[in-house]
């Protein structure tokens, strides 16, 4: 049996890749059974700067996978929004992406590709936003010396459901780091993983998701060490209040034979704010060769530090308050990460109102 | 004018082998201006009686009452108790990742005047009470007491006592792990806010190098979870020379 007919075996949810995601809520994107909307929704919402173009074309996928939706994905869809920066470009505003409206009678099988020429340096933003159903096989391809900041916000209605891959190939000293923000959606399952295919590449996998009642957010980590000098980090912070709020993230680490002088470290904390919610949190690092420079993983899982809000409410902040700022403290290491002060503010704005509504 | 009223109070703390009573019957009055220093061997129960007059909520009034200006203190809950005009300056002051200083301190200042400070005079105070204090501007933006030396903990649990301005303030071992520069800096924000806002202070402490730069009107010693004796200043430089070994003995 070949590789890809395995793979478009449907799954059961007894796989490992899929024995947390709750399949019955996933619309039939998984089984073939979601109805082709045709869409391809992914716009530019702000003007393209000289050197940065956005099209539409018919691409091979940058490289293999072994999720079935992403299978799925490429067997109904040749066609890729391509978002392409020059080599030797440097943008310094961000480039935004969005999405024109979605629908969730149906379903969009979307494929996108960023690629960054040689030496290219930028950050795109890709706003989620609205009520949709959508599949996505997102492939970034870094250039050898190129630099990309990926910030892609989950900011999705109430009724959304999301499962996508975002894949980055990283070439000879290339840098990629990407920022993950997953506060909104009925189902969101994203597969942030990363390739490093020459010595000296960077990859840095921030992100931060906020669970209320009813919600599954599933992060799915990959880093594949295939080649030496290579350094990764992973850091995502979740929060989870209210009744059947799940979450799940998954960190897996690969450090191949060959891939000595790696350098990795995978971090994952969670903030349980009420009963009746589930963080699960698995970091999973394989190691091949000890000639690395280092290699770890740490996973929390905690509910509101009572220190910290006596301390808050002993100078006169009220509870509300105390816990509103120590969940903004907690989020902030990463959201300061994103350099667009609107976004940083929308974001924090949110997770108060996620707070609020949880009543936590 | 204002007057803590400490009656009787009977405090205890559970423990895996169940309630230990901590504090056995303390009375104490303080009022506006005074300066009351509690001084007792390690173990004694002074921080207890810091921490339950705050409101942690590890400790359980057993019995007693604790009132400030007639209003029942035990009734409040913590923000209210800092609302009313207490402040509780912590031996070890707690880390909030995340939460800077200066977004911190305006979010207290705001919760206990009612309204909050505008932006030019606050960051004008603010920039004085860290000058007063010989601290580094760049404090302001470092999350609280992250990272903090134990020094700069204690200068910024006496900045907040300096910008909050409270009636009745509790010094938990402000003192120890000072060195003695640091020591007189912050022994003097002690006495700037005792003279500006007449601050009624309850210092607690172990030794008493701290006596030499705020000056008790009242020293009482404490041992066994109550007082065991009550004197002037002059008591101190007696603990000074024998110890506590005579109340624990007791």
């Amino acid at each position: 049996m070949s590789l890809l007919a395995t793979n478009y075996l449907t799954p059961t949810g007894r796989e490992e890749a899929w024995r947390f995601t709750p399949l019955k809520r996933l619309r039939g994107l998984h089984d073939g059974t979601a109805i082709n909307g045709e869409r391809s929704s992914i716009i530019s919402t702000s003007e393209l700067p000289t050197g940065v173009t956005l099209t539409r074309e018919n691409l091979e996928p940058l490289a293999t996978s072994d999720d079935v939706i992403i299978e799925r994905v490429r067997g109904l869809s040749s066609h890729v929004a391509h978002l392409c920066v020059a080599a030797n470009s440097e943008i310094a505003e961000p480039i935004l992406l969005g999405r024109s409206a979605g629908s969730i009678d149906s379903a969009e099988f979307s494929r996108v590709r960023i690629s960054l020429g040689l030496h290219a340096k930028a950050t795109v933003v890709l706003e989620n936003t609205g009520d949709t159903i959508v599949a996505e096989d997102l492939e970034i391809s870094l250039a050898p010396g190129s630099t990309l900041t990926f910030i892609t916000l989950q900011e999705f209605d109430a009724q959304s459901v999301y499962t996508a891959r975002h894949h980055a190939v990283v070439d000879k000293d290339a840098q990629f780091k990407s920022i993950t923000v997953t506060v909104g959606g009925d189902v969101v399952r994203i597969l942030p993983t990363v390739e490093f295919v020459a010595p000296g590449g960077s990859a840095e996998l921030l992100g931060v998701y906020f669970a209320t009642a009813g919600q599954f957010f599933e992060h799915r980590m990959h880093v594949d060490h295939a080649v030496p000098h290579a350094k990764s980090r992973v850091n995502f912070k979740g929060a989870l209040a209210g009744r059947d709020a799940h979450t799940v993230w998954i960190g897996d680490v690969l450090i191949r034979a060959v891939a000595e002088g790696t350098d990795t470290y995978e971090l994952n904390r969670n903030l349980l704010l009420t009963d009746g919610a589930r963080a699960d949190s698995v970091p999973n690092l394989e190691i091949e060769t000890g000639e690395i420079v280092g290699a770890g993983h740490a996973s929390t899982t905690g509910r509101f530090d009572d220190e910290q809000l006596f301390y808050l409410m002993s100078r006169g902040i009220s509870i509300e308050n105390a816990r509103r700022l120590v969940v903004r403290g907690f989020f902030n290491e990463i959201i300061s990460e994103i350099a667009i002060d609107e976004i940083q503010e929308r974001l924090m704005q949110r997770i108060d109102g996620e707070l609020e509504k949880a009543g936590a | 004018m204002s007057t803590l009223e400490i009656r009787n109070l009977q405090v205890s703390v559970q423990t895996d082998a169940g309630a230990v009573d901590i504090l056995k019957g303390v009375d104490l009055t303080i009022n506006s201006g005074e300066t009351h220093a509690i001084m007792g061997p390690n173990g004694s129960g002074k921080s207890t009686l810091a921490y339950s007059i705050a409101g942690h909520p590890k400790y359980t009034i057993v019995g007693g009452s604790v009132s400030l200006d007639g209003a029942d203190v035990l009734e409040m809950s913590v923000d209210e108790r800092a609302k009313a005009g207490l402040f509780l300056a912590m031996q070890y002051p707690v880390e909030v990742p995340g939460v800077s200083v200066s977004n911190f301190l305006r979010t207290a200042a705001t919760a206990l005047r009612g309204e909050a400070p505008k932006l030019r005079t606050w960051v004008a105070e603010v920039k004085e009470a860290m000058e007063a204090l010989n601290m580094d501007p760049a404090f302001a933006s470092r999350n609280v007491n992250e990272g903090f030396s134990g020094g700069e903990k204690k200068r910024h649990e006496i900045m907040q006592l300096e910008l909050l301005k409270p009636k009745i303030a509790i010094l938990d071992e402000t003192d120890s792990g000072l060195d003695v520069d640091a020591l007189r800096i912050v022994s003097e924000g002690v006495n700037r806010a005792k003279e500006s806002n007449n601050l009624g202070v309850l210092l607690i402490t172990h030794y008493t190098r701290i006596l030499k730069y705020i000056k008790p009107d009242f020293v009482h010693v404490f041992a066994n979870g109550h007082i065991v004796e009550e004197g002037g200043p002059d008591l101190a430089d007696k603990l000074e020379a024998n110890g506590y070994a005579d109340y624990v003995s007791k």
